[in-house]
């Protein structure tokens, strides 16, 4: 094990109504890393990104993200598994495939919304900066539902960014886009690989996958079945499950 | 000489004696607080038709002259009939007059003055109706009378009559005007201001049984009944009492033996000639006018009573009801269940019995609400748990991913409930609490039972007094419906203001 990692998971374990979801999934990220996490429809790979954020809750295993710990051992979640989960969350975003932005508020709102409450502060001058990096300054005053899919997931990456993470967490993000928006999303997502921040995408993009990454996790059936260099992985993959996967995107 | 002397300043020292006891009891007087219900009609306790603000009727007049002898000065509580009883066992006032009958019944549960007076019931027809005359002569006819009295009791016993128990005696009478009924059997001065008047009516046969009427006072109040008793006695013997029910009409031969009253002196029957003349049917439409205008202050009183206490009830129930849907969707399981079990228990029982048992109930507990307090708790409470449910929908139809944005921001379960899920839930509850405060505005009425004076109680009021069912539920009607527009249209620009940013 790396003492540099930023995100290391160990021996993860999930189940839903006694079907093993995630089993036995162990990981590392390195900072300022662009992980992509590929592989078939039900295959975990959005369980496992869940459970970094601890969204969903592991049956067993360890989740350690900048600094902040979290085991499990088939105990019942308590109260100060919660507060340590919350702990966690401060150094980790998340953006979703449907956008899930605060329909309620404007999206200048959306963004100052989370450091008003948790961290007490206004921020007004930090959040339209982010959303000007994000290329929504002009957008600030409208509310989520008048805008494109594509400004819609870039107000979320904005919304993330706001609480200043360590670690950005993505699910599908463009799945819900089509390809002329996904790639205003995409860029951004290059634009903060740029920045040095750590990202773990869970995507079917993999033209993205394939350029943008640094490496790439090939998920079946609740494992890693694959992990290394896009170039290694797309061009000369050393398991045949991998290989039948990627094919059918060509 | 000396013995003279010795009587002499006895005398002076006696009667020094007695006004330094009239002045202690002056000064140490508590106002006599009585109950009664003065929309149950005339002739006992009754707002005067022609100035709605002034308390009449012989029972009025009856109690002021018995509080006069007591030294005391009346206080009147209006309150519900159904109301009088519980009010006066849980001690909001010292008496209650109100054409109480004496029975062994009543008397297991209170005590009762001496007589103050003995009556008879009366048998009503119509003017055409040929026959009825008597209890026997009933059989195989529908009759109407009122609940829990003497002639209910006797109808039944007779048996074979289709029996109708009304609340209020003037729909018993305008039934039999409009041939719901065939006979209407009720306590002959009910008969005398109800029946008599009406040309459409007339009475037949003879007066049946014989009834007593008691002022009623709470069990264990043996000083004040002997004081209360002492006062009518007087009141028999210098013939005052007399003088009140001629001046009503009521005088009777039966009351003159009864009090061994035979003075021929004669009171002309003012009051019921006042009442003849202020119910006869209006003849223009002025007239009508102008007896509705009348109507307004009072009613005018009522919607703001009305409007005060399902404001009031409503900040509770949606405080009460937001918790409750809190604890429901996002407590432990104590609070859950706990919370389930108050929805469903007061879902599953009447709000009326939630209101004599807020009110009448608790205070055998040790909490005493004053009535407005106690008929907003109760409304409130019990809205509480329909809004709780309302608001338990509301939020569920927010989004689960509403939810885990909030939480992978960072926030708290709670701080993501308040900021996030509570307020998209409250768009979609906005309707359904508008249209539960015009229901609340209108259950608001059931209050009347805890003494406090709102649209119904005087809608009620209004309409015994002059048989006027139509013209005066419009105006009442008119009046609920001025009260809940102007929420109609708060909540649609609650609505307009809450839709923005959601597609339409």
């Amino acid at each position: 094990m790396s003492p540099a990692a930023i995100v290391r998971v160990r021996d993860l374990r999930k189940g839903f109504d006694g079907q093993l979801v995630l089993d036995g999934i162990s990981l590392e990220v390195s900072p300022g890393e662009l992980l992509s996490v590929i592989g078939p429809s039900g295959c975990g790979k959005s369980t496992l990104l869940r459970c970094l954020n601890l969204l969903e809750i592991p049956d067993s295993g360890e989740v350690a993200l900048a600094g902040h710990v979290v085991s499990r051992s088939g105990k019942p979640w308590r109260r100060s598994d919660e507060a340590a989960a919350h702990a966690l969350r401060a150094a980790v975003g998340m953006v979703f495939q449907g956008f899930n932005l605060f329909p309620h508020r404007t999206v200048l709102d959306n963004v100052m919304l989370a450091p008003r409450v948790v961290k007490r502060v206004a921020g007004a001058r930090e959040a339209m900066e982010l959303l000007d990096k994000v290329g929504l300054a002009g957008l600030a005053g409208r509310y989520p539902t008048t805008l494109s899919g594509g400004q819609q997931q870039r107000a979320a990456i904005a919304r993330a960014l706001a609480m200043a993470p360590r670690v950005m967490l993505y699910d599908e993000p463009t799945s819900a886009l089509d390809p002329e928006r996904a790639e205003e999303v995409l860029g951004v997502m290059r634009q903060l690989d740029a920045e040095g921040m750590t990202q773990i995408v869970v995507t079917h993009e993999m033209r993205f996958a394939h350029a943008a990454s640094d490496r790439i996790a090939f998920m079946e059936a609740g494992r890693i079945v694959e992990l290394g260099h896009p170039d290694v992985l797309f061009s000369a993959p050393s398991d045949p499950r991998t290989r039948r996967f990627l094919r059918t995107f060509l | 000489m000396g013995v003279q002397r010795a009587t002499a300043l006895w005398r002076v020292q006696g009667s020094a004696l007695a006004l330094l006891l009239l002045f202690m009891s002056m000064a140490s007087a508590e106002p006599l607080r009585w109950a009664s219900d003065a929309s149950s009609g005339a002739p006992y306790v009754f707002h005067d038709p022609a100035d709605q603000s002034r308390l009449t009727g012989y029972e009025t007049d009856l109690i002021t002259a018995l509080a006069a002898h007591l030294g005391q000065t009346p206080v009147f509580v209006q309150n519900d009939w159904d109301g009088l009883i519980p009010g006066l066992q849980r001690g909001l006032y010292d008496v209650v007059i109100d054409g109480i009958e004496i029975t062994p019944e009543h008397r297991a549960a209170l005590d009762f003055s001496t007589p103050y007076y003995r009556t008879a019931e009366r048998i009503a027809v119509r003017r055409d109706a040929v026959g009825l005359d008597g209890i026997a002569a009933l059989r195989g006819h529908v009759v109407g009378t009122l609940k829990d009295t003497l002639s209910q009791r006797l109808l039944e016993q007779a048996g074979g009559i289709a029996l109708r128990s009304y609340d209020d005696e003037t729909n018993a009478y305008s039934d039999l005007a409009d041939s719901r009924l065939d006979a209407v059997m009720l306590d002959a001065p009910i008969a005398q201001y109800y029946a008599v008047p009406d040309p459409r009516l007339k009475l037949a046969g003879v007066p049946i049984g014989v009834l007593s009427y008691g002022i009623a006072i709470r069990q264990g109040r043996e000083a004040l009944q002997t004081r209360i008793d002492a006062g009518l006695e007087a009141m028999r013997r210098d013939g005052e009492l007399r003088r009140i029910l001629q001046r009503w009409a009521l005088w009777t031969p039966e009351m003159a033996a009864f009090t061994n009253d035979a003075s021929p002196e004669r009171v002309a029957p003012v009051d019921w000639r006042h009442w003849l003349k202020a119910t006869r049917p209006t003849a223009g439409w002025r007239q009508a006018l102008a007896r509705y205008a009348g109507f307004l202050p009072l009613i005018g009183q009522a919607a703001l009573m009305t409007l005060a206490v399902s404001a009031c009830a409503m900040v509770v129930a949606v405080a009460v009801g937001l918790l409750l849907a809190l604890a429901r969707r996002y407590g432990r399981w104590p609070l859950r269940v706990a919370a389930t079990a108050y929805i469903e228990i007061v879902r599953g029982t009447p709000l009326l019995i939630q209101i004599l048992l807020i009110f009448y109930g608790l205070p055998s507990l040790g909490i005493r609400l004053d009535p407005f307090l106690a008929g907003v708790a109760a409304l409130g409470l019990n809205y509480a748990a329909y809004e709780a449910e309302n608001y338990r929908a509301g939020l569920q139809s927010v989004p689960h991913g509403q939810m885990e944005a909030a939480l992978a921001l960072n926030m708290t379960r709670a701080q993501a409930v308040r900021h996030v899920v509570v307020p998209q839930a409250f768009r979609f509850v906005v309707p359904v609490m508008t249209n539960d405060f015009i229901s609340l505005l209108k259950d608001s009425s059931l209050v009347s039972v805890i003494t406090l004076t709102e649209l119904t109680q005087a809608y009620e009021r209004l309409s015994t007094t002059y048989y006027d069912y139509l013209g005066t539920g419009l105006l009442v009607g008119a009046a609920y419906l001025l009260l809940g527009l102007p929420f109609v249209r708060l909540a649609r620009l609650a609505e307009r203001r809450l839709a923005v940013g959601h597609p339409k």
